[in-house]
């Protein structure tokens, strides 16, 4: 993995390939880790990497470390979950002719130098959308996460296999990097509550290669994940939410384009 | 004052009648004054009218109740109205949900063009 990094470092022409990166992270009250992760960010952009922050309407102080940097801050009027929070970025990742764009969550679970990583992945694999998981090869034992959590993404991962015929290790990550095609399809329409697994059915329905790799991931620095006590409600809900993703008829993508733009 | 234990089946069809009426116009009224708008209001009528037709012509219930099998003919009223209960409460689902996704896409264009509204100011006060 180390070789193929520097690889990637000394050959400027894959970079230049992908001229117009953004980095979306997606904030909703992350004043206790927003700093370190925007640090940890500036720490490794070769200075091409457009940094964009959305703030989903928190009610911390997130906004106010947030405009601490000079990176563009989207500011949601509302609050709208992850979901539409993500879709923000993707949107304007969209009309602002970007041709990357990168989710990078802003509660320390991402480790910013790993977004090299997607994007030669995403360079050399071809796929529409990379994502980084933190269960493939032997990264397996650096994270340690619950015996629920593990069930649970084994669950989702089954559901996954039988719904889009591909084994994604980790369909819950929002580690991930998108093309130009996939930021366009998602800026339009993109899952609401639980995006991540649902939106893998969207790409599989649109014909989009997914292509995974294993990426470092930090466990959460500020507080427990709060998927604990709703875990079987959250289950529910993603199974839930693939199912009726996978059984959607195939909306035409030109009138959404046509609707959006005007 | 002498009360009169037997129940006199016209006057209730009459009130029926009365109500059934009151009903619709109370519905056209509200979609008049733009309270209630019209694509909205189509179910309420029809049910208005259901109503009506069936307060007039008595003995329909007792067709619609044979029909569906139900021996005891006021009961085929609960079940018409628990389905016509049903029927507004989905639509009004999905116009909530009409709506929800309507606010983020609304939610969104503003945040975006907040975003460009500062950017604009910022390279403003560049220039001056």
């Amino acid at each position: 993995m180390k070789l193929e990094l520097s690889e990637f470092e000394t050959q400027p022409e894959t970079t230049r390939a992908y001229s117009k990166i953004a980095i979306i992270v997606p904030a909703f009250n992350e004043a206790g880790s927003i700093k370190d992760v925007l640090e940890d960010l500036n720490r490794v952009n070769p200075g091409h990497w457009d940094i964009i922050i959305v703030n989903d309407h928190s009610e911390d102080e997130t906004l106010k470390f947030a405009q601490e940097y000079s990176h563009t801050i989207i500011e949601l009027p509302i609050n709208l979950g992850i979901g539409g929070c993500v879709q923000s970025g993707l949107l304007f990742a969209h009309r602002n002719g970007y041709d990357i764009a990168v989710q990078f969550d802003s509660d320390g679970q991402h480790v910013a130098s790993e977004i090299k990583t997607l994007l030669w992945a995403m360079s050399e694999s071809n796929a529409d959308v990379v994502i980084g998981s933190r269960f493939i090869q032997s990264f397996e034992g650096q994270f340690k996460s619950s015996f629920f959590r593990r069930l649970g993404i084994k669950v989702i991962r089954l559901a996954t296999k039988a719904l889009t015929g591909s084994s994604i290790k980790d369909p819950t990550s929002g580690f991930r990097a998108f093309n130009v095609r996939a930021i366009s399809l998602f800026a339009m329409n993109y899952p609401v509550h639980y995006p991540e697994p649902e939106s893998l059915i969207k790409l599989h329905k649109n014909n989009l290669k997914v292509h995974e790799v294993s990426t470092l991931m930090n466990p959460r620095s500020t507080g427990e994940s709060s998927i604990k006590q709703k875990a079987v409600f959250y289950m529910f809900n993603v199974l839930l939410g693939m199912m009726v993703t996978a059984m959607r008829p195939q909306k035409p993508n030109s009138e959404h384009a046509v609707r959006s733009d005007c | 004052m002498q009360f009169d234990p037997t129940v006199d089946i016209d006057r209730f069809q009459i009130l029926a009648i009365i109500g059934s009426i009151s009903f619709i116009v109370f519905i056209v009224y509200l979609v008049r004054m733009k309270k209630l708008r019209e694509d909205y209001s189509i179910l309420w009528l029809f049910f208005g009218f259901s109503f009506l037709g069936v307060s007039i012509w008595r003995e329909s219930l007792e067709y619609i109740s044979h029909a569906m099998g139900i021996a005891y003919a006021p009961a085929a009223i609960f079940i018409l109205l628990i389905m016509c209960l049903f029927m507004i409460t989905i639509q009004f689902s999905i116009i909530i949900s009409k709506q929800a996704n309507q606010i983020i896409k609304l939610a969104q264009e503003i945040a975006l063009l907040r975003q460009q509204l500062t950017k604009q100011s910022k390279t403003d006060d560049q220039h001056e």
